[in-house]
């Protein structure tokens, strides 16, 4: 009785404090969800389905027929509404910065211009505010990155339902993030220089600089006394094909250069990042078996004479190539804004894709990018249970309203200090 | 004969040197030179459209004193023959720094920002120099005098460049050879202004164009109270600007906008600016017809953009390409238009452009007479100076002598003449040698071309058809040819000299070979009349293709503006935002820009009908808060900027405008930025893609000014840590007090008692007086609750919170305020006041009965408001009939505007978008947006739009090639540096 009075008094004090939510235990029992039309994330739905999982795996997933024995099964009824894998959010800095203005909350880029041996998974903050908004629109894993530098160091893949980093991770250091050059650059104010865009006239240095920096890295991941210089050690990983390389490159010269930099590498994992001008490129790309992780669909086209849609078509101009293409979100308050992501997905279906490839963009193709497909990005037996059930269809704000979600068959909490202002204020309204 | 005159004439010049007759004299005697002088058997434009043939100009003493064809000459003349020759005015800038040095920029110190003027004395803000005088800067500067001369100039009128009032120009003969007591010809001879910041002080009001404009506005009521008396304290900043008014008042404005805004302040105080254009006039000349201003323009045209790289090409916009293509026929425009304008060289690199770019004018279409006007009468008239510009009698003996028409090509210069000063550039005994001449070495033939200017020669050698590479000299009489041989592996030179005589059918000389020996050689002149003619008049008749000119003139402009057209929307679900909600398979006709019935079954026979089965018909969108379609957002130099306006602002040309449109947007409020807690004063608009900016602006437009609270005001991100306040306390304190002084100020004005008018206290009383509505940026409850409280002690309202993120916690005390809300759907985290931002917050102020609307702040996010709208019923569980008002009606209730849009309601104006889907899906496109019955944006126009760009653009393109094919000069590929703004914007680096 008395437990019973405490544990009450603990979830009202973390109910109004402001603490984060609390991780859920691990999966105890079987689940079955019953009668939603089940979006594999490969493209296939399943209507009126079955899909039933334990110790965080799925177990079976298929048409829903009623004769099912689920009588050792905790049963969730989803008739008329939508089951997803979990949304993938790649390139972010979820947990790296908690309020922009803030400095002291800042860990996003670290000083220096050659940082592969920087890991975004130490300083990721699983208990951010921000990490876990994403949660309610379906958001539950990420590609933590660091920013800056020409590169900009070592991400790792997350799961944002967790104590802490150790807990949060599912693949530590995917991947090394190179900034590109870019073709064009800005004079300087301070020099009373015209801001506006012109030939970078140092791009050629640059790049070449980039050549010398891997070669030196390819000689040292040789060296047979092993070497004590930990960004080249860092950047090991490229050559023995553990490691993807992420180019963050946005024009069309730019990206063949950089795809023709990486194979010359001998690099066989390379994503393209951000990539406006991909769009440009596609059979290149295809032919190329280079990967997108394309910029933010809700953006502006950086020229006045593109289509007012181009940011809003690109991935459907990269699809039909058959480019394999997920969508990014960085930019401009691209951590609060990460829940969006399925809205950004949305988006490409109002401009040529259909509702179930517009979801590969955020769940089967990011986690094949990202390396992590074995297990995660689509509803298949064998996979992890990252999953959420939603009312209607999640890929439209009207109707993304999740009821359920789980993380690795974990029952994951959907409230965050937002619901919880909610509640309290809608409250005391009520009250007067 | 000819050598003889020159050499008198030389002397003659050397007499004119004597000083003034009453200064003394110590190093020989006395004297005065009172010969004449005669120039006889020219063609002479006395003025560019009086133009006499074999007539003859006498001079004496600098000044004119006969000229036409029956001048009697008097007996001590000494007489100059010109016959073939032409006699022009000399040239006139009146726009130009000449002799001052540009002034230097002052070294920060430190790094707080300076709020306080760095003068004692003077006007309070440093910007403002009217004080300064040119001639107490100025130095003749010999070898700019050089070139301007060589190019035709006889007198410029220079000025300090620096600063909002500039101060006077000083008007320079240029004449090298005399002294400065010649060549000032007024000391004082204009009052300069313009929009831009001095370089001497970093004082940091004002920062934005509307902030120069407020300013200005200011600096005209202050002097005019300082002119009556009533201000016991000394400004010499303003008595120097009073004691200029009556002076002719050039404003550098650079561009065809900056030109409206300029016109607009002179209009004010009853002042008509002359204007320095910036070559765009033309897009809009009915606009610049309208400011009735006699403009000055740069003839510094761009040059055509370097597209090799069709990479880099990409980033090139349409705009840009078309300014290369159109530029040059914007003098051409304006005169047919009846402008009148004057020419000057400010703006260009180097003074070699100057002619290249005059002809290139004429060649686009410009009048030849006009072209000399604005050489020689228009400065000359806008100075108010009859004795220059023209070679009447008594006027000065500024004049031009060249071997014919001055604009063309092939024309010399041979001599300038200032203040009856000569000049030589060519001398006038030089013999012409070009053309085409034949000779033969050691049995070798070879063919030499001679071409060029005669003050810079170009030679072609060819032998057999093989061209060899050569140079040519020719001074003195003497002409040094040197040639390869043909023998291209050598590498060794003939060398050529010969004497040129008056006659070049024959020129004989010596050649001298490698051998060292030097035979004879005779080089015969080839005549070949009707190839040379028939050469000529190809050249001529190139007249350049322009492009046209869209409105505007970009990509997605219009060629024809769209009108207003009779529209029957058919079978189409209809959004009210009334009483009757959504109807089913509903018509809407739509006549003379307004919602003329909504019902079905309609029929009209001129309508033009549009099939909307199972689309969705709604009203616009009403963003409350952008901040697109302005040149500026904040006036941050001050803590309190009420006095400026975006309104003056207004960029009709931003392509977000048609973005917006694409989104189904179609009216928006453009508010002042939140860099202070006063901020300006905003512009409510309809988005009419196209039009003029003026012409955006609502009639009667509800006036409304942006407050702003929090972090942004006390410059919490942007390290700013002296200017007041930088506490949320002493916000409260800077409300009270400009309230308490906008009410004394109206209760003096009420009173009928004079009193020094101040824009800024008129703005506040009128906020006291309920004639303007605040919209104030806020975040924390506290500072929400605060401004509530001021407005209550003050006996007004607060119109509409916005941005509003803690909203939600004070909802009940907004309530009982009567205050509206203006909300982001989901932005929170950027930082620290925004922390506790939910995306319920609409949901809640909503449920509270509160007028809730949904806004952008964002280019990006404002084309797809709808959207935003749709997170209110996902977060909060508002109706979706309720959420879509929040992007249409409810912003135009706060923005009353609501008696014209908002809803489909017959006698509104027709502002409708037609959706592909359910307005708040995100698979919704807006296919069609009108506004007031014209069809501003259609999906299908758009696709075809499209397809233009591209063409237009590869044939722009393909015309930089071959500019660039012909050895033209290119200038690198840029693209203009285009900012999103948003509320915290600032833009010291427009001006």
């Amino acid at each position: 009785m008395k437990l019973i009075k405490l544990i009450t008094i603990i979830t009202v004090c973390v109910a109004i404090g402001n603490a984060q939510q609390t991780p859920a235990d691990k999966q105890s029992k079987s689940i079955a969800i019953i009668g939603a039309t089940a979006h594999i994330g490969n493209g296939e739905i399943i209507k009126n389905s079955l899909v039933s999982f334990d110790k965080g795996v799925i177990l079976n997933i298929s048409k829903y027929t009623g004769n099912e024995d689920l009588s050792k099964m905790e049963v969730i009824n989803a008739f008329e509404q939508h089951i997803y894998p979990g949304f993938i959010v790649p390139n972010s800095t979820l947990g790296l910065i908690e309020i922009d203005a803030v400095r002291a909350t800042d860990d996003e880029e670290e000083v220096g211009t050659w940082n592969p041996h920087i890991r975004s998974l130490i300083a990721y903050n699983a208990e951010s505010k921000v990490v876990e908004s994403m949660r309610p629109n379906g958001v539950l894993m990420a590609q933590i990155t660091p920013r800056g530098g020409r590169i900009s160091g070592t991400s790792s893949v997350v799961q944002l339902d967790a104590w802490n980093w150790e807990d949060a991770v599912v693949k530590e250091d995917d991947g090394i993030h190179l900034n590109w050059p870019s073709t064009l650059s800005r004079g300087r104010r301070s020099m009373e220089e015209d801001r506006g865009l012109k030939s970078n006239p140092k791009y050629k240095s640059q790049t070449a600089e980039i050549e010398t920096y891997f070669k030196q890295s390819k000689a040292n991941s040789k060296s047979n006394e092993g070497s004590q210089n930990l960004p080249l050690n860092a950047m090991n990983g490229l050559f023995d094909n553990s490691k993807s390389l992420f180019i963050h490159v946005n024009d069309e010269k730019g990206i063949i250069d950089a795809v023709e930099f990486s194979k010359k590498q001998g690099i066989t994992k390379t994503v393209i990042v951000g990539g406006y001008e991909t769009y440009k490129l596609a059979a290149y790309l295809k032919e190329n078996k280079v990967a997108v992780l394309l910029q933010r669909v809700h953006s502006m086209p950086s020229n006045d004479d593109h289509d007012y849609d181009l940011p809003f078509k690109m991935a459907k101009i990269l699809v039909d190539e058959g480019v394999i293409v997920a969508l990014e979100t960085s930019g401009d308050m691209e951590r609060m804004n990460s829940r969006n992501l399925p809205f950004y997905a949305g988006t490409t279906v109002a401009y040529g894709l259909s509702k179930e490839q517009a979801l590969q963009l955020i769940t089967l193709n990011t986690a094949k990018i990202l390396g992590i497909d074995a297990r995660y990005g689509s509803l298949e037996v064998g996979k992890s249970a990252t999953l959420f059930v939603s009312k209607g269809d999640a890929l439209d704000m009207r109707t993304n309203h999740l009821i359920n979600a789980f993380i690795d068959g974990r029952k994951i909490s959907l409230e965050t200090h937002q619901t919880e202002l909610w509640k309290r204020y809608s409250k005391k309204y009520s009250h007067q | 004969m000819l050598k003889k005159l020159l050499s008198i004439s030389v002397f003659f010049i050397a007499l004119s040197l004597s000083a003034q007759d009453y200064f003394p004299k110590n190093d020989g005697v006395k004297t005065k030179n009172t010969n004449f002088t005669a120039f006889i058997n020219a063609e002479i434009f006395i003025t560019p459209t009086n133009r006499v043939e074999n007539g003859t100009l006498l001079i004496q003493e600098g000044r004119i004193i006969q000229v036409g064809i029956n001048v009697k000459l008097p007996i001590n003349t000494v007489v100059i023959d010109l016959e073939g020759k032409s006699i022009y005015p000399s040239f006139i800038d009146i726009y130009s720094d000449f002799g001052i040095v540009k002034p230097k920029r002052k070294s920060t110190s430190g790094r707080s920002t300076q709020y306080a003027a760095s003068r004692e004395g003077f006007y309070w803000n440093d910007h403002v120099r009217p004080e300064q005088n040119a001639i107490d800067e100025f130095k003749y500067n010999n070898k700019a005098a050089k070139s301007l001369l060589e190019a035709g100039f006889g007198v410029v009128n220079t000025h300090i460049q620096d600063g909002i009032v500039r101060g006077t120009g000083v008007l320079i003969a240029l004449d090298s050879k005399g002294s400065d007591s010649q060549r000032i010809l007024s000391g004082q001879s204009a009052q300069y202004i313009s929009f831009s910041r001095s370089v001497l002080s970093q004082q940091s009001y004002p920062s934005s164009i509307m902030g120069s404009m407020a300013l200005l506005r200011q600096l005209n009521h202050d002097a005019d109270w300082y002119e009556k008396g009533n201000v016991t304290t000394k400004d010499r900043s303003i008595e120097a600007f009073n004691q200029h008014k009556n002076k002719v008042q050039i404003f550098e404005a650079g561009s065809r906008a900056n030109a409206l805004r300029a016109d607009a302040v002179g209009d004010a105080f009853g002042v008509q600016y002359v204007i320095l254009g910036g070559g765009d006039e033309y897009e809009r000349i009915n606009d610049i017809i309208n400011t009735q201003a006699m403009f000055i323009l740069p003839l510094n045209f761009p040059k055509a953009y370097n597209v090799e790289d069709s990479f880099l090409t990409n980033s090139l916009e349409l705009e840009a390409m078309k300014e290369w293509n159109q530029r040059p026929g914007n003098p051409m425009a304006l005169d047919l238009s009846g402008v009148s304008f004057a020419f000057t060289t400010k703006g260009l690199k180097s003074m070699k452009d100057f002619k290249i770019n005059l002809l290139k004018a004429i060649n686009y279409g410009l009048d030849k007479v006009t072209a000399l006007e604005a050489l020689t009468t228009e400065p000359a008239k806008i100075l108010g100076n009859q004795k220059l510009g023209n070679l009447n009698v008594d006027s000065y003996a500024n004049f031009l002598i060249t071997s014919g028409d001055i604009f063309a090509a092939e024309t010399t210069l041979y001599e300038n003449w200032v203040n009856g000063s000569r000049t030589i550039i060519t001398p006038l005994s030089k013999t012409d040698i070009r053309g085409d001449y034949r000779f033969t070495i050691n049995k070798d033939t070879y063919k030499l071309k001679i071409s060029g200017t005669l003050s810079k020669l170009k030679s072609e050698v060819t032998s057999d058809s093989l061209k060899l590479s050569s140079s040519l000299n020719y001074q003195n009489d003497w002409m040094h040819l040197m040639f390869s041989m043909k023998d291209t592996t050598s590498q060794q030179f003939i060398r050529l000299n010969a004497k040129i005589l008056s006659t070049i059918e024959s020129i004989k000389g010596k050649a001298t070979l490698v051998d060292g020996s030097t035979p004879s050689v005779e080089l015969r002149k080839v005549v070949d009349t009707t190839k040379t003619s028939k050469t000529t008049k190809k050249k001529e008749s190139s007249p350049p293709i322009v492009v046209p000119v869209s409105y505007p003139n970009g990509a997605y402009g219009f060629s024809k503006l769209p009108q207003s057209e009779t529209i029957l929307f058919k079978n189409a679900t209809v959004w009210t935002n009334e009483l009757e909600g959504i109807l089913e398979a509903t018509d809407v006709l739509v006549k003379n820009g307004q919602i003329s019935k909504i019902g079905k079954g309609l029929k009209s026979k001129k309508a033009l009908i549009v099939d909307a089965t199972g689309k969705h018909l709604t009203s616009g969108i009403v963003d409350e808060h952008s901040h697109i379609a302005a040149a500026s957002i904040n006036e941050g130099g001050q803590n309190s900027s009420a006095e400026v306006s975006i309104e003056d602002v207004i960029d009709a040309d931003d392509v977000d405008i048609y973005r917006n449109l694409a989104g189904g947007v179609t009216s928006i409020q453009i508010l002042h930025g939140s860099a202070n807690p006063i901020g300006g004063r905003s512009a409510i608009i309809k988005l009419k893609w196209g039009a003029p900016a003026k012409e955006l602006i609502y009639n009667q437009s509800p006036k409304f000014i942006k407050f702003a609270l929090g972090e942004n005001v006390k410059q919490s991100n942007w390290g700013g840590y002296i200017r007041f306040p930088q506490t949320r306390m002493g916000v409260e304190q800077l409300y009270i007090d400009y309230f308490t002084r906008a009410k004394a100020y109206d209760t003096k004005q009420k009173s009928g008692k004079p009193y020094r008018k101040d824009v800024e206290m008129e703005v506040l009383a009128q906020i006291l007086n309920k004639e303007r509505f605040i919209s104030c940026h806020s975040y924390i409850q506290s500072e929400i609750n605060m401004l509530m409280k001021v407005a209550d002690k003050f006996n007004f309202n607060i119109n509409t919170f916005t941005h509003i993120l803690e909203g939600y916690k004070v909802a009940d005390k907004m309530k009982a305020h009567g205050v509206g809300a203006s909300t982001f759907s989901d932005w929170w985290a950027y930082k620290y006041e925004v922390n506790d931002a939910i995306p319920y917050n609409a949901s809640i102020l909503n449920a509270m009965g509160i007028v809730t609307a949904i806004n952008s702040d964002d280019a990006e996010m404002s084309r797809r408001l709808n959207q935003e709208a749709a997170k209110a019923v996902k977060y909060g569980g508002t109706s979706e009939q309720d959420a879509w008002k929040m992007v249409t009606l409810n912003p135009a209730k706060l923005l009353h505007i609501d008696h014209r849009v908002g809803s489909i309601k017959v006698g509104k104006d027709a502002d409708l978008v037609l959706w592909s889907e359910h307005p708040l899906s995100i698979y919704a496109k807006a296919e069609k947006t009108l506004i007031e019955g014209v069809t501003y944006f259609d999906i299908e126009r758009d696709k075809k739009m499209r397809t233009a760009i591209q063409s237009e653009r590869n044939y722009l393109i393909e015309m930089m090639l071959k500019e660039k094919n012909k050895g033209m000069k290119t200038q690198p590929i840029k693209k203009k540096d285009k900012q999103l703004l948003h509320c915290d914007s600032m833009n010291f680096n427009q001006l």
